[in-house]
């Protein structure tokens, strides 16, 4: 049972790693502005998932990384991503049993209440953000959800994680 | 936590933090690193004669030119040992390349593929072939964040060279543009200055080319001029950088007597405008205590009789 928990813990962390990767390929500068989270993407399926695996602290964590990695202030995301998987938990008893497109409305409110923590932090360290761009990455974060879900479906079944 | 980062308190913090991203980091980059070696390797014997040859004639021209400098430096060196001041001589540097990542997109940050290990510190200033890029934010241990000079929350000390007026020059958040804030409408400046470092903030060394001044709109009603430069650095395009580390030839000496006149600095009439403003900017630039620029107290060289003869 152990070893099996050891896995799933694995394969979470794997799954987090590609996300940062996507997080910071270089993209066109047009594609750049709808850059998806795709780390609160899969914070928001393995909080649904899981619940009683991944949770706040978790995603505190993977925030902190995300922010390591982008050179950004240490900790806003990491809020971002706290709170998030702070709604998701409420949430999800609720919305696991939604269809798919009903999940992927859900999924821009909880993107845009990344954003707006974003904005917000931006904003108390005098750093103003594009804002005409703002609401890109959770419309894109929104088309992806369905195919993420099933994609990271078939990766929990395969590995049993629990 | 966020709060935190405002001082410089967590630096440790975020040394570790960011060493234990870097395979991410390496990750990413690991595809262009291969295509750049591929098409290094499978470059055609012709092309790569050509390239020599090319080279080898710029170099010509860099050592022809590099002897008129290396004598006027020396004869810059002894004349400010005449006037006693502190003058960079050694600057070491260590080339550095870019790592194509898409960092943060609220920010202008780079990320170059040198670290502590290499000797690279937070705020080493960071050149190009052409000009000043930026400052290194947070390190790593091979790999380093560099700030550029157009983040928002970026601030060099710079100079224009026609006549010595000096001022800070501030990150606009576009890669072409530079504002100087704290010009009042009748500073000397127009189109076509050039702006160098002027070694005030105490981070970049003295006499690096930053920018010229595209575009001076002095508006009546208006305390100060609007003046917007262009960074010469290519920002967006250099992939190779420099890391620069200065060794201060004679530490300024804090008990020395008040200054008199800056002897390196003579011009009285663009002296009180820049003291004037200067404590005024400071609160603009909290995030960052390289942009505060002190007023002249302790900055001025010594003043006094020769006590060094030469440098």
């Amino acid at each position: 049972m152990s070893e099996l928990a050891g896995r799933g813990r694995l394969v979470i962390v794997v799954t987090i790693l590609v996300a940062y990767v996507l997080v910071i390929l270089p993209l066109p500068a047009w594609a750049q502005l709808a850059r998806p989270e795709w780390v609160a993407l899969v914070i928001i399926y393995w909080c649904m998932a899981v619940p009683q695996r991944v949770g706040v602290g978790v995603a505190w964590l993977a925030g902190l990384g995300q922010d390591a990695l982008q050179a950004g202030l240490l900790g806003q995301q990491a809020l971002a991503f706290a709170l998030l998987a702070f709604v998701v938990l409420k949430l999800h008893q609720r919305v696991r049993v939604y269809p798919l497109g009903q999940q992927a409305l859900i999924v821009l409110a909880l993107l845009s209440l990344v954003t707006l923590v974003q904005i917000w932090t931006n904003g108390l360290i005098d750093r103003p953000m594009s804002i005409h761009s703002y609401w890109l990455p959770p419309l894109a974060g929104m088309l992806l959800w369905p195919w993420l879900v099933v994609l990271l479906r078939a990766v929990r079944r395969y590995y049993g994680v629990r | 936590m966020t709060l935190d980062h405002r001082d410089r308190l967590t630096e440790p913090v975020r040394e570790a933090v960011h060493t234990a991203v870097s395979p991410v980091h390496f990750t990413v980059n690991l595809p262009f690193e291969i295509s750049d070696y591929l098409s290094e390797t499978l470059a055609t014997r012709r092309a790569l004669q050509q390239e020599n040859s090319r080279l080898r004639d710029q170099q010509l021209l860099n050592a022809a030119r590099l002897q008129r400098l290396d004598e006027l430096e020396r004869e810059n060196i002894r004349l400010q040992g005449l006037l006693d001041s502190s003058y960079e001589v050694e600057e070491s540097v260590v080339i550095a390349e870019l790592m194509r990542l898409d960092l943060n997109p609220h920010r202008h940050v780079i990320q170059l593929d040198k670290g502590s290990r290499d000797g690279a510190f937070a705020g080493q200033p960071v050149l190009d072939a052409h000009g000043v890029v930026g400052q290194v934010d947070t390190v790593g241990r091979g790999t380093s964040v560099v700030r550029l000079l157009t983040d928002p929350s970026h601030g060099i000390a710079v100079q224009v060279t026609r006549n010595g007026l000096r001022t800070v020059a501030m990150g606009s958040g576009n890669l072409r543009k530079l504002e100087l804030p704290h010009l009042p409408n009748n500073a000397d400046i127009e189109v076509g200055d050039r702006l160098v470092t002027s070694g005030l903030d105490d981070r970049f060394p003295r006499g690096y080319p930053v920018a010229e001044v595209t575009e001076v709109r002095r508006e009546p009603g208006l305390p100060f001029a609007r003046v917007i430069a262009r960074p010469y650095a290519e920002l967006d395009r250099s992939r190779e950088m420099l890391l620069v580390r200065t060794t201060r030839e004679q530490a300024e000496d804090p008990e020395l007597p008040a200054p008199q006149l800056p002897a390196e600095q003579p011009p009285e009439d663009t002296v009180p405008p820049a003291e004037g403003l200067l404590p005024g900017m400071t609160p603009q630039d909290r995030g960052t205590p390289d942009t505060s620029e002190q007023p002249d107290a302790g900055r001025a060289p010594p003043a006094g009789g020769a006590t060094e003869g030469q440098p």
